[in-house]
Formats: structure tokens, C-alpha cells, sequence
């Protein structure tokens, strides 16, 4: 169960407001798109949302609790670029984050502890398409390829949330579409919160369940700075019940047809996929 | 008749292009050598390349005997041993001070304009400092080596830190990772390819560095012996001499580079 909140969160630069009056409250395994002109503050909200950035005024609760004032592992992110580390192997890179947390003074793994990583690891790249890439170094794939391996790095964190800051804005509308494809499954899969910040509107409706739009309610053309953004609507795309549903059919039907198939197994598939089908426990 | 930037040599015209110069220097010398030893056939200046050899198998083979030693290789491990000593810690002092100054932004804010500043301090000019402080034996001469090329590796170091995408670091305290984390496992590693370049940029200083201490003082060393035997117009050693220290230089610079390239092949993609 993750729940984010914005309460009467402001953003200002000296004198220029960038945010005013956000007011926000997520419940669980939702996909919420941000969606706005350029130039507006969304990105600022993803970053005060990650602790890069501080609120000047109000709060963001995760969990009821308020966030940490520096980026920690409850939050996981996917930026435009630079999110993974030149210098590791694809696979180096997805391993860094559980040796980080669990070698605090080397952050490498050995032995069998290593090869228990290196295997969930390589279960992770295999699921986000990067299985046999796992030797290369990000400079040989290509800017889709880069942005799975961000992806995988991020998951096996497990965050309760996922950042994604324009993550294909920089890709071509083919590896697009299949990015579109990866995202929703993980997202289905893993059934995490995921927020995105986008420009493009059919990408945030097919994706997001909830779309908000972030605008200013206000202009004064004597002084720009004075009015800050805020979210100007609020969507449901994708209604919950609908979701849920929807997914209840699918298990209902899968069951029906395993049944029907042969009721020799005894298959104990949890109700709803469940969060652990790509992510090998430790 | 197209632009002359849109002529390209083929790669044995290309080799054969690139020995040019050094095959005419070498003619034009013998040539001149020859012209005037014919004249005057003790001359110092241009002596031929017969005197140059025995001259070095002399140094290289026979033992001195003011400081019973072989010359050559002497004066080598002496000069070396300062070179490295120098380089050495001037990278070290570079690679810790430039990682760590230039990563937290409180250290940064201090010390970024205070380097600034000593860098541009000329070594020579407080040489005598040096020796006043740390007398005429060899501390003085590694202090001088360090006090010039040190700011500049720091320096280096520090843009390099400040070139990583603010991206990358924000993605590694996503991941968890400590300060002293994200210095080993994503500072460092991405520095250490710069500073194997920044060190190979300072092999030129370090060289003339080591060779004005050895000039001014010392008991041996290849900067040493050049200035010695100008006295006699040893023109038989110091050419040799100068050849030799080249050499060692492009050595070195070749080491560093095969070095670069074994140990950090992720750098190496990016630039192609």
C-alpha cells in the first residue's frame, strides 16, 4: 500500500512562483501522468516529489509520513538521460543498488551472496528485454535499450514509488510504443505507484489512470512571476473499478480455462498478478 | 578540383607522411655535422653519430669514477625516481583533494577559488622558498614537482567531478547509496580515466621541473648532467641526453595510455 499526498505544497524563486496551491492524494497502484506546457513546473513537482528539490511552503506525505529531505531508496527514478552509470556493465548496473544497501563499505557482493544478486538480476534484465545484453556497457545500447536498463536498475529497489521524468521523450515513436507496452506490464506486475511527467498527451492517456493537468489559474501580464501553476484539472482515465474488474475477469477466466484444461494442478496463483512474479525474492 | 580539407592519405601514405619530418631533421643534421667536421674535424658542436654512440656505450658501460657509478643509468634512476615521486603524489593529492573538494558543495565553496588562485603561482619563482624550507637534498626538488603540477591535476579532477550529470547522482541516492558510496562507486571510477589523462598532459611539466632542480642543485640526475657537461661543450652528451629523456617521456606517456585503455574500456566506447 503506497499513498502519496500534497498538502498546500508552493514552490517559489525569490519573488517568481513556480507552484501554488497543489493539493494532491494518490491511493495505491495508481499510474498518475502529469501533463502541462513546457516551462510550467512540472518537472519541479517530480523533483520535490523525489526531494530534489524543497517545498517553500506545505508538505508531501508518503504513507501518511512526510518524505525525506534528500532523495532516498523509497523512490525510485527514470530521468530523459544520464540515469545509469557509464562505467558499469548492464548488469553492474542493476546490481549496484541491493550491493549499495547491503555492503555499506565496499558496495560489492561476493561468493554466493553475489551469485544470488547476479541471478535476480539477470531475472530482471530478461523481463525488461536486456537478457543478452547483460556484458554491455550503456555507451553500446541504444537510447531505448538505456532507458530499460534505468527501468530494471530502479525496480530492483522495489520502490513504493516509480519517477519516470519524461522517460521517452528522447526516443523514436517505435521504441516508444514498446516502452508504452513494458511500462504498463511493470507496472501491472509489480503493482506500484508509478508517477510520469509527459508532454504528450495520447502517451499520457493510454498509460495513466490518472491524468492532471498543471497550468496557471492566473496571469498578470504586468508581472509573469506573481502567479504560480497549479493542477488546473484532474482526470480519472482509467476508472478503479473498471481496473479492477477488469482484472478480476482476466484471473477469473484464466482460472476457468486451467480448469478446463486439464484439473490435474494445484496451482496456487495468488487472485491478482502478483508483485513478485519478475522480482526472485532475496 | 575539390577543397584541400577533402584530401585524406591512404594509411601507407599516411605512415610514410608521418616519418617525413623526423627523416629530414635527421638528414639536415648529418649533412651540417659533416659539413663541418670536414672542416674542423674536432668540432664540438655537431659531433657525427659515431661519437654519440661511444660516447653513450662510455656512460652506459663503464664505471665513473668520482661517483662509481654507470653514469647513464644513474643519472636515469635518479631522475626517474624523482619524476614518479612527484607524479605520484601530485596524482594522489589530485585524485583525493579534487574528488572530495569537488563533490561537496560546502568544500567546494571554500577551497575552489583558493586552487584557483595557488594554481596560478609560478613554481620556479618560489623555488628558493623551497630551499630555504626544505634545504637542497631531494624533498625540495619532489616539493617543486608537486607544488606545479599538483593544482593542475586538483583542478582537473574537480571539473571532471562537476561534469558528472546531476542525473547520475540523484539516480545513485535512489538507489541508497552513502556519500562515501557514491565517491567509490561513481566518482572515482568515472575520474580515474581523466586523471590518467591529466597526468599524462603534466608529463611535460614534471619533466622540466625535475630538470631546473637538478640544474640548480644536485648530485646526479639526467637535468644534472646536461647542465654539467655544458661546460665543455659536451654537445656528444647533452644531444644523446635530450634523445634519451624523450624517449623515457613518450614512454611513459605510451605506459599510461595502454593503461587508460586495459583498465577502463567503458571510457573507451564513448569515444568512438
Amino acid at each position: 500500500m503506497t499513498t502519496i499526498r500534497f498538502e498546500n505544497v508552493w514552490k517559489e524563486y525569490d519573488e517568481r512562483v513556480v507552484l501554488e496551491q497543489v493539493n494532491l492524494s494518490l491511493a495505491d497502484h495508481e499510474f498518475l501522468v502529469i501533463i502541462g506546457p513546457s516551462g510550467v513546473g512540472k518537472t519541479t513537482l517530480l523533483r520535490m516529489l523525489l526531494s530534489q528539490e524543497q517545498p517553500t511552503r506545505g508538505r508531501i506525505l508518503l504513507d501518511g509520513e512526510p518524505i525525506a529531505s534528500e532523495p532516498t531508496a523509497d523512490r525510485g527514478v527514470v530521468f530523459q538521460r544520464y540515469s545509469v552509470f557509464p562505467h558499469k556493465t548492464v548488469l553492474g548496473n542493476v546490481m549496484m543498488g541491493p550491493q549499495w544497501a547491503g555492503a555499506p563499505l565496499l558496495g560489492r557482493f561476493f561468493g554466493a551472496r553475489r551469485r544470488a544478486l547476479e541471478e535476480r538480476a539477470m531475472a530482471l534484465l530478461t523481463r525488461v528485454g536486456l537478457g543478452e545484453h547483460a556484458e554491455k556497457y550503456p555507451a553500446q545500447l541504444s537510447g531505448g535499450m538505456q532507458q530499460r536498463l534505468a527501468l530494471a536498475q530502479a525496480l530492483i529497489m522495489k520502490p513504493k514509488v516509480l519517477l519516470l521524468d519524461e522517460p521517452f521523450g528522447a526516443l523514436d515513436p517505435g521504441t516508444r510504443k514498446s516502452m508504452h507496452e513494458l511500462v504498463g506490464e511493470l507496472w501491472e506486475e509489480n503493482r506500484m505507484t508509478i508517477v510520469m511527467v509527459t508532454h504528450d498527451l495520447p502517451e499520457a492517456f493510454l498509460l495513466g489512470t490518472r491524468v492532471i493537468a498543471v497550468d496557471k489559474r492566473r496571469n498578470d501580464p504586468q508581472a509573469p512571476e506573481r502567479f504560480g501553476a497549479t493542477i488546473v484539472s484532474d482526470f480519472e482515465a482509467k476508472c478503479r473499478s473498471v481496473r479492477e474488474s477488469r482484472a478480476f475477469e482476466t484471473e477469473r477466466e484464466r482460472v476457468r480455462l486451467t480448469l478446463l484444461a486439464g484439473n490435474s494442478t494445484t496451482e496456487d496463483r495468488p487472485p491478482v498478478p502478483a508483485i513478485e512474479t519478475a522480482l526472485v525474492k532475496d | 578540383m575539390r577543397r584541400i580539407i577533402n584530401y585524406a592519405p591512404r594509411p601507407g601514405v599516411r605512415l610514410i607522411l608521418a616519418l617525413l619530418p623526423f627523416v629530414a631533421v635527421l638528414a639536415i643534421y648529418i649533412f651540417a655535422s659533416n659539413a663541418r667536421l670536414a672542416v674542423e674535424p674536432a668540432d664540438k658542436l655537431m659531433p657525427s653519430f659515431a661519437s654519440f654512440w661511444t660516447t653513450m656505450v662510455r656512460m652506459a658501460t663503464t664505471i665513473d669514477r668520482a661517483t662509481s657509478q654507470y653514469l647513464l643509468w644513474w643519472d636515469t634512476w635518479l631522475s626517474l625516481q624523482r619524476l614518479f615521486l612527484g607524479l605520484g603524489i601530485s596524482a594522489l593529492l589530485g585524485l583525493v583533494l579534487g574528488i572530495i573538494v569537488g563533490f561537496v558543495p560546502y568544500l567546494r565553496a571554500t577551497f575552489e577559488p583558493f586552487f584557483a588562485a595557488f594554481s596560478l603561482i609560478p613554481p620556479l619563482a618560489v623555488l628558493p622558498i623551497l630551499f630555504i624550507l626544505f634545504g637542497l637534498g631531494e624533498a625540495s626538488k619532489i616539493v617543486l614537482i608537486v607544488f606545479g603540477i599538483a593544482p593542475f591535476i586538483i583542478r582537473d579532477v574537480m571539473l571532471r567531478v562537476a561534469a558528472i550529470p546531476a542525473e547520475q547522482i540523484i539516480k545513485a541516492q535512489t538507489l541508497g547509496a552513502s556519500t562515501w558510496q557514491m565517491i567509490s562507486g561513481v566518482v572515482l571510477p568515472q575520474v580515474m580515466p581523466r586523471l590518467i589523462d591529466s597526468v599524462r598532459l603534466s608529463l611535460g611539466a614534471a619533466w622540466l621541473f625535475v630538470i631546473a632542480a637538478e640544474a640548480i642543485t644536485s648530485e646526479g640526475g639526467l637535468g644534472y648532467r646536461i647542465f654539467l657537461v655544458r661546460r665543455y661543450l659536451a654537445m656528444d652528451v647533452i644531444l644523446p641526453y635530450v634523445i634519451w629523456i624523450t624517449l623515457l617521456a613518450f614512454l611513459m606517456d605510451y605506459a599510461l595510455r595502454r593503461l587508460s585503455v586495459a583498465a577502463y574500456p567503458w571510457d573507451q566506447i564513448k569515444a568512438t
